[in-house]
């Protein structure tokens, strides 16, 4: 059995046991994310010690991409899923599409803390990771490219470059590298960015579709510099590679928690919804996973030792070094015409 | 007979005909009926491109396999017997590693610091890595190596019913070897030819896992974009409307190519 399958399995088996215990618990939630060390690790941290102090049951699902399964769930009239932890964007998408509860944050006091970058009015912020640059230290033992200005420049820099096939995150970084400074972003100028990406798209080598790929062009020594996801670049460092990355200019993006519109069991999702982002659980994620706590309090609890949270993508003083993603950019209608025009810049 | 023959049917009716079904109609109909996904894929630079480039790797695919194929199809057929059947082994036995995992060995001969370019380094036969994946080239490399069996069975088939009486009879009559391999051997073979080349074109233009991983990015072919499609329109019809034009295109094939061979003789063993 490959490890998804045990987790599927785990899953199944926690859900079996959670639906025997149905009868006598009072309040249960099903909450879906996306499987693998990541739900895990979020088991231990986050959704055990909440079911505990709330004294649920959490019947946990796992997905990769739960969008078009939130679609159907919702169109059929009767979704079986409470909460769903999905990148921040679906959140919005559905929440504008009507298919997520709109949130009372008056019974959510620990989002209510949270700053209004880190919230919608039909989520809250579980975790963050960054799109970083990354490099190899075999190419670059000393004065690594240390911003998007540095990876444009092929004079100084040279070596073989690898960016996401994707809109998201590489329009910004187009940006950054043409000048805009990380917090006056949006709304994103698509044209220039656009125009920065074809000075550059003929030193591209790989646009990468996955993570795992990201990783492997790193780890391979296929590519010299990439943009990739902080988690992946700390693996492939753990794992012995001498690559490493810089937090400065990545940009920060999120999943958030939202609730399906017409949940089971609305009234205990939303009590959920705030254990899941108290400070302490919160906290407690980054000792498990590379992925920095969607509350930034979690920073104050002291659970956090500050050689750890030095690491993590949403630690305050890195946060300021970074661009935060506007979600709403992206599923505005601006934001859908450029993920558009990215297929036609591919092929060009 | 057809008691027999029913369990098929229902098995393809529900697997097949069905979902294919579901899904054409998801291309014309949403919200109302709706030609958009059509204009799209006939109006958007795009769309056109990438139908271009996936008949053209097709198209390259066939040849290199024809070329590669025949040598060892021949070979086969006139070696004897124990022979014939340890080259046809070689020739099946990648099938039976996963497509991904033979994607991924291609990487590890063709990247950077791959194989080929560290032994050409240490030749220095170069003084630069090759780009030799993440392009198209690599793609038509990884390509024909997965579709070669579909070229080589056809051939070695077709190759296997023509009498070695008619090359003795030609060879009788004066000819020189070419001559009767180029008059006799060949337009017999035509058939197997046809048949190899029909497959493998046609499975060609459904490749999705290969360009994927080894065209690094820039190599979209037209399974690729069915799947970028559901992403980009978040609905299926989007997608199966670009699925509805790849397969009548392959439809189209089969009906050209039947009119100069029986279709049994590509798919069958007649």
């Amino acid at each position: 059995m490959t490890m998804k399958q045990k987790f599927g399995l785990g899953c199944a088996l926690l859900g079996a046991i959670g639906l025997t215990n149905a009868a006598d618990a009072a309040e249960q939630i099903t909450f879906v994310s996306q499987g693998g060390a990541y739900q895990q690790a979020q088991t231990v941290a986050i959704l055990d010690p909440s079911a505990k102090k709330l004294g649920i049951t959490i019947n946990q699902d796992s997905i990769p991409d739960a969008w078009p399964a939130i679609k159907t769930q919702v169109g059929s009239g009767k979704p079986i899923w409470d909460v769903v932890d999905t990148p921040t964007g679906n959140c919005l998408r559905g929440g504008e599409q009507g298919l997520m509860e709109k949130l009372d944050f008056s019974k959510i006091p620990n989002g209510a803390a949270m700053p209004e970058a880190y919230r919608s009015p039909y989520s809250v912020s579980y975790e963050f990771y960054s799109s970083v640059l990354a490099y190899s230290q075999k190419t670059f033992p000393k004065d690594a490219p240390s911003s998007w200005a540095d990876f444009w420049d092929v004079k100084k820099f040279p070596g073989r470059r690898a960016l996401r096939n994707h809109p998201f995150a590489t329009l910004e970084a187009a940006l950054m590298a043409d000048g805009v400074a990380p917090d006056k972003l949006y709304p994103l100028d698509v044209d220039r960015a656009f125009k920065k990406l074809e000075e550059i798209k003929p030193h591209i080598t790989v646009w990468w579709t996955s993570g795992a790929q990201s990783a492997q062009l790193l780890n391979d020594g296929e590519i010299d510099m990439e943009m990739a996801w902080n988690g992946r670049v700390s693996a492939v460092a753990k794992e012995g590679a001498k690559v490493s990355f810089t937090y400065n200019q990545g940009i920060l993006q999120s999943t958030s928690l939202c609730i399906l519109k017409g949940a089971p069991n609305l009234a205990t999702a939303v009590k959920f919804l705030n254990e899941a982002v108290d400070p302490v659980h919160q906290a407690n994620l980054p000792l498990h996973i590379d992925y920095g706590p969607g509350n930034p309090k979690a920073f104050e609890t002291n659970v956090i030792k500050p050689e750890r949270a030095a690491q993590l993508p949403s630690e305050p003083a890195n946060a300021a070094k970074q661009a935060l993603m506007s979600y709403a950019w992206w599923s505005s209608p601006a934001g859908e015409a450029a993920e558009k025009r990215w297929a036609s810049f591919m092929q060009k | 007979m057809l008691a027999l023959v029913s369990p098929a049917l229902l098995v393809i009716l529900a697997l097949i005909v069905l979902p294919v079904g579901w899904l054409a109609w998801q291309s014309i109909y949403h919200d109302g009926f709706t030609l958009e996904n059509y204009r799209r894929v006939f109006t958007e630079d795009v769309y056109w491109r990438s139908f271009a480039l996936t008949f053209e790797i097709s198209l390259a695919v066939t040849l290199i396999a024809l070329l590669l194929g025949y040598p060892v199809a021949y070979l086969a057929n006139a070696l004897p017997k124990g022979w014939s059947i340890l080259i046809l082994s070689l020739v099946v036995l990648p099938f039976w590693t996963s497509v991904l995992v033979r994607a991924y060995a291609w990487l590890a001969l063709l990247q950077r610091t791959g194989v080929i370019n560290q032994f050409l380094r240490y030749l220095d036969a170069i003084s630069e890595p090759l780009a030799l994946v993440h392009n198209t080239f690599g793609t038509v490399v990884a390509t024909v190596h997965i579709l070669l069996p579909f070229m080589v069975l056809p051939l070695y088939a077709a190759m296997q019913k023509i009498p070695n009486d008619l090359m003795q009879a030609g060879a009788s009559l004066g000819a020189s070897p070419s001559l009767t391999f180029f008059r006799v051997f060949l337009p017999l073979s035509f058939p197997g030819v046809l048949a190899g080349c029909t497959m493998v074109f046609v499975l060609c233009l459904g490749f999705y896992i290969t360009p994927e991983l080894l065209g690094g990015g820039r190599t979209v072919m037209v399974s690729m974009l069915v799947s970028r499609n559901v992403e980009l329109y978040n609905q299926f019809g989007a997608a199966s409307a670009v699925a509805v034009v790849l397969l009548l295109s392959v439809l189209a094939i089969f009906f050209v190519v039947s009119r100069f061979i029986s279709l049994d003789r590509v798919l069958g063993q007649k």
